[in-house]
């Protein structure tokens, strides 16, 4: 394969997301209708919900991922890699669902924020990420940090439902139940059911294209390392360095 | 550490011990110390240097000691409000002070090259990890009694069910304790360690500020009903919390 055609190849993916986000923009904007309570304020639900479902579907990769690395059979560096593009892909879109959240609970419910169970779990599952992140930006060798943040990540994956349960109980034995319904209306007109639908598949195209090509940076970030590695050491190019955690028996 | 004797003669090191009854020549597998007696081992070493350097009582309690009377400054109204707020306050201070004992218990494991010793012992990891929780669980169970005395006396919290109360903090102190060792090994190696710990590890607890805080609530209370059920929550949290720090620690321990 050539220099032009892996170019291309790579290209498809952000060309793609970028074409169906523009789409959804259409879609979202002009050609579903306002609604009927909360007027043009309810059109940021085609980005509130789409992000965040995929924000919870990068945590999800990170997860599986990280449980892959740990695992003496499957451990690669790829699945180190992977988990720490994924979760910072999460990481933008649980921010990006506060954000939007927030700028939408304004107008609609008169307040920028609100202690709702789904609001404090987003917002305790951003800076679960935010301290993953910091983790893996730690300095160290590869495969040091590669076990440390697959264990909090797993740990992590496996505190949100519980942070979720207290979240609930939290808010519902002690507080009368918020004048402020978080639903979306549940009589939904079938062109705002496509915009959703489509706003989920825009957003995953995109997930995917923001995966690959952090993906492909931090495999380029972990060659690079390698490189200076072998100069520092004067080892000709071929040298192999142990690049694979070794496999074990 | 403290060397238990007999047990330590050249092992050889954990990668080769992990496939169980693989051990190398002229040396069993059941050779390495159960889950319950490294524990012990391990829970004994770690009280008897606090109990020598006394950090945890000079340092960690004092400093429980001033949250809680900040927290009082910064909310300043008659004793009233403060009882409100006094299950809120006195498990953000304990919080705060159990990631303060987790660094320092898992910098004892870092300091003059004890990791290499732990790794090449013949501990179960599991059973390091259930030790030293159950040294910090200790020391902040001991922190919480001395902090309770000050919310009565400062707050005006009232004990209107002594056996919640105890079972909670049990429960609450126990998942505390879990994360604050796994997460302590997670960073003890780290430069940044300092800063890297309160940020892993707090958001993880969220479920033990919540569920302390509305148990404690509960304490106050003449019906105690919603406590139970934050008990069972802060019970269950622990069990999943100890089970999986003794499955993951032994991978925190490899050596680099």
């Amino acid at each position: 394969m050539t220099m032009n055609t892996a170019r291309i190849r790579r290209a498809v993916l952000p060309a793609t997301a970028l074409l169906s986000l523009a789409v959804l923009g259409w879609l979202a904007l002009v050609v579903a209708p306002p609604d009927a309570v909360q007027g043009d304020a309810q059109r940021l639900m085609y980005l509130h919900v789409p992000v965040a479902w995929l924000a919870y579907l990068a945590y999800g990769v990170t997860a599986l991922a990280s449980l892959l690395y740990l695992l003496p059979r499957t451990r690669r560096r790829r699945w180190d890699l992977l988990a720490g593009a994924s979760a910072e892909v999460g990481v933008v879109f649980t921010a990006l669902t506060i954000l939007d959240g927030s700028l939408w609970a304004r107008p609609v419910w008169g307040i920028w924020w609100t202690w709702d169970a789904r609001l404090v779990t987003t917002a305790v599952l951003l800076f679960l990420y935010l301290g993953y992140l910091a983790l893996r930006r730690v300095p160290g060798t590869f495969e040091g940090r590669a076990r440390r943040s697959a264990v909090v990540a797993l740990i992590a994956f496996a505190d949100v439902p519980v942070v979720h349960l207290s979240v609930i109980w939290w808010r519902t034995l002690h507080q009368q139940p918020t004048v402020l319904n978080p639903e979306f209306d549940p009589q939904i007109h079938g062109v705002m059911a496509l915009t959703l639908l489509w706003g989920v598949v825009a957003f995953t195209v995109l997930y995917a294209a923001l995966l690959g090509q952090r993906y492909r940076l931090a495999s380029a970030e972990a060659e690079q390392d390698e490189r200076l590695l072998r100069l520092a050491l004067e080892l000709p190019a071929a040298t192999p360095l142990r690049t694979e955690p070794e496999p074990v028996r | 550490m403290a060397a238990p004797t007999g047990s330590l003669e050249a092992p050889p090191p954990l990668r080769e011990r992990a496939g169980r009854g693989r051990g190398p020549a002229g040396r069993r597998a059941d050779q390495r110390l159960s889950l319950l007696r490294s524990a012990a081992l391990i829970a004994a070493k770690d009280l008897r240097i606090e109990a020598r350097s006394r950090v945890a009582t000079s340092q960690v309690l004092p400093f429980g000691g001033i949250v809680l009377l900040l927290a009082a400054f910064a909310i300043d109204p008659g004793r009233a409000a403060l009882a409100g707020v006094a299950p809120g306050m006195f498990w953000t201070a304990v919080l705060l002070a159990a990631v303060l004992a987790a660094g320092r218990s898992a910098q004892l494991e870092v300091a003059g090259g004890t990791g290499d010793g732990l790794r090449l012992s013949w501990l179960d990891p599991g059973g390091v990890f259930l030790g030293k929780v159950a040294a910090i669980f200790v020391e902040l169970l001991l922190l919480e009694a001395a902090l309770l005395a000050v919310l009565i006396a400062v707050y005006g919290f009232r004990v209107s069910h002594p056996l919640l109360l105890l079972a909670s903090a049990v429960s609450a102190t126990a998942g505390i304790s879990s994360v604050g060792v796994l997460y302590g090994a997670v960073a003890a190696a780290l430069r940044t360690r300092e800063t890297l710990l309160p940020l892993l590890a707090l958001p993880v607890l969220t479920p033990e500020a919540l569920g302390g805080t509305q148990a404690w609530t509960a304490v106050q209370q003449a019906d105690p009903g919603d406590g139970l059920r934050w008990l069972q929550l802060l019970t269950l949290f622990a069990c999943v919390l100890l089970s999986a720090g003794i499955a993951a620690y032994g991978a925190l321990l490899e050596e680099e």
